[in-house]
């Protein structure tokens, strides 16, 4: 037995200092030289602020204040969407987009729960872009736009969902729809070799390159 | 469906053949001790390892020798997972506790530890709000390697014990955990992590970032770590315990279209590869390509199935009124908790190819599925793992099938029944049952406890209503048994107020009964594994004759599903019917 034993608290021991010290020491070495940004979570600095990562999804919403003091509830700030930028999809996490506590919405397919959470959604979705697109009805909704994403965190929506919050973006930013268009377009990313995937929309860099657009005119 | 979803199924089954056929020789030639391009770096290394551990990797070991060894290591990697995870303030000094986050509750660091002992990695616990960066590292990322060379390791040694000439040697543990770890993960892990964070995977050891947003409502804090590194043994080591908590469909996991494609063949490469492996190993390549087209045409079906289930949609969402077909611009589907990214093929793909195997990696809420394609995953469990498999269990349960499949064959045609000129006898046929049966009792078991008593109720999600309840509760504890760590995450073992583990604690019952599922349905199937190739090993080679029954003929391939799908329906349809199946027949929601 000892002659085993011997072996197998060495062995355990030499492959925690190589793989669990020396190989995740070396990925890191590499990955900080080689891409620095993408090691770091392609941050986001405008004018010496950080604000955020491109990679991970974020509310472009407004606190709202009541008597002077942030409204809260359950121990939440309350806040209402900024109908100057494009909307992220609906979030399982507390508070919405949570990065540091990620989770799962986890909506059962056959309960009354889902049912009312994607009413509730649909809902705000409306109230947010039928008055700018009065043509806009509960079955024209791109599915994304108001089923919870699985990470809470999905930086992309579909170029469907964003094509209907362009009507929205373009009134309020007095820009010319073909130009939100446009912009869409150019942060539309592609399916992994041609097929893998959908297109998807990163709403963070199509906001961005919106306020860039639209700097002194609203 | 879209004609790009079906081109993402097949053009995955085609690119998997493609890569698993050259690795596969590669393999095998790591397996028979011979040179490959890599020994003149990792030389000196492994040598210099068998010296610290004072082994001889040359000397031979018997099934008993073997399995000892194996316990041993695995009893070693079990004490000091738990010493690391019940400690983790003690290590605030080497920096990577920015958080300062405190120890594990007991009972969750004793079904975690035995969760990535068992290669299972299932996960109570959310890694961003509960671990540090050296846990994860020092931790997890080494367990992550030691339990699938664990894996690799009794695949090889019950190949060695059928193809076997003579005598007892199944090979030597400690030269084979040595081999797969220098040879096989550590430098595909290397390839795999650059090429994640080339894609936007993160690697770093800074404290979370605090960021403003651009209004004022879009402040948010996010988690940071060494992910790359982890992540690329997480997947080919078919392990499956994210970083974060909701695993691969985390951006910083899984960053784009291309990643999720990648890391599907990522998790199937090795348990692929080891099937050609084998038929060269056994000098039959075509007993390789049998086992291989019998793995692959399941696989297909469980893909087709799931896609058509989820691109379909759900009764909720056709309730609240929504469309759910495909439109310029939107793929549609029941995307509620799948991530826009990767659509409705690449997270319907992603699941069959982690519940297949022991991977269990999650990019999209298992929970959320429709029933069919939550039905699936089931299915998939029930078949026990030997569709592709977790690396090297995949190979060595569908090898105790193939036995099982070859003594009904010979009992259909009157013949004593033989497998590569070795006749199969009462005992191994025995050992094969109860080798196969365990991990089935296992689930079921606890199933029935859980579902029982109100211990086992508590941990059923405020949201499993009705049937899905139950289906918690079953997946929990196949998906452990199985050592496979996907959940319907509703199930829960761990309560945890805030980030930290501060006024934390655990289920005790469900903590503990999965903790010891996993364990018995691990190490018990890998002792009759073992046991099964001691008794091969020593028994004679006899020419093939006339009335022998091919195993490499389509036939076989069909006898072979047929005793898989057999077996896993007889073992489990009672129990799917009450949980997923009721869910996929109605349309009615449940409050």
């Amino acid at each position: 037995m000892r002659r085993q034993a011997l072996p197998a608290i060495t062995s355990m021991l030499a492959l925690t200092l190589l793989l669990g010290i020396l190989y995740p020491l070396l990925i890191t070495g590499i990955g900080q030289l080689a891409f620095p940004g993408n090691s770091n979570g392609q941050q986001v600095h405008v004018d010496g602020k950080l604000i955020g990562s491109k990679e991970i999804g974020q509310q472009f919403t407004d606190l709202v204040y009541k008597h002077g003091k942030v409204e809260m509830s359950d121990g939440e700030p309350v806040t209402k969407p900024d109908p100057r930028y494009f909307q992220t999809r609906p979030s399982g996490t507390v508070p919405a987009d949570n990065a540091a506590a990620t989770e799962f919405a986890n909506l059962g397919p056959n309960d009354l729960s889902t049912k009312r959470a994607i009413q509730a959604n649909i809902k705000a979705y409306l109230a947010l872009n039928r008055p700018y697109d009065p043509g806009l009805t509960v079955a024209k909704i791109p599915v994304d736009a108001v089923d919870t994403s699985a990470s809470g965190i999905d930086p992309d929506i579909s170029p469907a969902n964003a094509w209907i919050q362009a009507h929205r973006i373009a009134a309020v930013r007095h820009l010319s729809l073909a130009t939100v268009m446009s912009e869409i377009s150019k942060y539309t990313g592609g399916r992994g070799l041609g097929f893998s995937g959908d297109p998807s929309v990163n709403v963070l860099e199509l906001n961005l390159a919106l306020n860039r657009i639209s700097k002194g005119t609203t | 469906m879209t004609f790009t979803g079906w081109v993402t199924i097949f053009g995955f089954a085609i690119l998997l053949t493609l890569l698993a056929l050259p690795f596969g020789r590669y393999l095998a030639v790591v397996y028979t001790g011979g040179r490959t391009w890599l020994d003149p770096m990792l030389g000196p290394v492994e040598r210099g390892l068998y010296r610290i551990m004072r082994v001889a990797p040359a000397e031979g070991q018997d099934w008993k020798q073997y399995a000892k060894s194996l316990i041993l290591f695995s009893l070693a990697g079990w004490l000091l997972l738990y010493l690391i995870l019940r400690t983790q303030t003690l290590w605030d000094f080497t920096g990577l506790n920015p958080l300062h986050y405190h120890s594990m509750p007991w009972n969750v660091a004793f079904n975690t530890t035995s969760s990535f002992l068992t290669n299972t990695n299932w996960q109570y616990y959310g890694g961003e709000t509960t671990l540090s960066y050296f846990s994860q590292m020092a931790g997890l990322t080494v367990q992550n390697f030691a339990s699938a060379a664990v894996g690799i390791c009794v695949a090889i040694a019950l190949i060695r014990g059928i193809i076997g000439r003579s005598g007892k040697s199944l090979g030597n543990f400690w030269s084979d955990l040595i081999r797969t770890c220098l040879y096989v993960l550590l430098p595909l892990s290397i390839l795999i992590a650059l090429v994640l964070i080339f894609q936007g995977s993160i690697q770093n050891f800074t404290t979370y970032l605090h960021v403003s947003g651009l209004t004022s409502g879009g402040a948010q804090t996010i988690a940071m770590g060494p992910v790359a590194s982890q992540e690329a043994i997480k997947m080919l080591g078919t392990n499956g315990g994210g970083f974060f908590n909701v695993n691969s469909a985390h951006p910083f996991e899984n960053p784009t279209g291309f990643t999720n494609l990648f890391m599907m063949l990522v998790v199937l490469l090795i348990p692929a590869a080891l099937v050609f492996a084998y038929g060269r190993m056994c000098e039959r390549p075509r007993q390789g390509y049998a086992i291989y087209s019998t793995m692959m045409l399941m696989f297909l079906g469980a893909a087709i199935v799931c896609y058509i289930a989820e691109a379909h949609g759900s009764p909720a969402q056709h309730a609240a009124g929504l469309h759910t077909g495909v439109i310029a611009g939107s793929g549609g589907g029941n995307l509620e908790g799948k991530e826009q990214r990767f659509g409705i093929a690449g997270s319907a793909l992603f699941d069959v190819v982690t519940t297949v195997t022991s991977c269990g990696a999650v990019n999209s809420a298992l929970e959320s599925f429709t029933g069919i394609g939550g039905a699936v995953p089931f299915a998939n469990l029930s078949a026990s793992e030997v569709i592709f498999g977790g690396v090297g269990t995949g190979l060595y349960s569908i090898l105790l099938y193939v036995l099982l499949a070859v003594f009904l064959g010979g009992l259909m045609v009157g013949r004593t029944p033989e497998y590569l000129g070795k006749k199969i006898e009462a005992r191994e046929i025995k050992l094969v049952v109860l080798g196969l049966l365990l991990t089935p009792l296992a689930a079921l078991f606890s199933t029935a406890l859980a579902t029982a008593g109100r211990a086992g109720r508590a941990s059923i999600s405020a949201v499993g209503a009705g049937p899905q309840g139950f289906s918690e509760t079953l997946y929990a504890y196949l998906s452990q048994a199985n050592n496979n760590g996907s959940a319907f995450a509703g199930y829960t073992g761990f309560i945890q107020p805030n980030a930290g583990n501060l006024g934390s604690h655990g289920v005790t019952f469900a903590d503990l009964v999965g903790g010891f599922t996993m364990l018995f349905a691990r190490y018990g199937p890998i002792l009759f594994a073992l046991a099964i190739a001691g008794s091969l090993a020593g028994k004679r080679v006899s020419p093939p004759g006339l009335g022998t029954m091919r195993t490499d003929n389509p036939t076989f391939v069909v006898l072979l599903i047929g005793v898989i799908v057999l077996v896993g329906a007889l073992t489990f349809f009672p129990a799917l019917l009450l949980g997923p199946i009721v869910q996929g027949l109605t349309g009615h929601l449940y409050s």
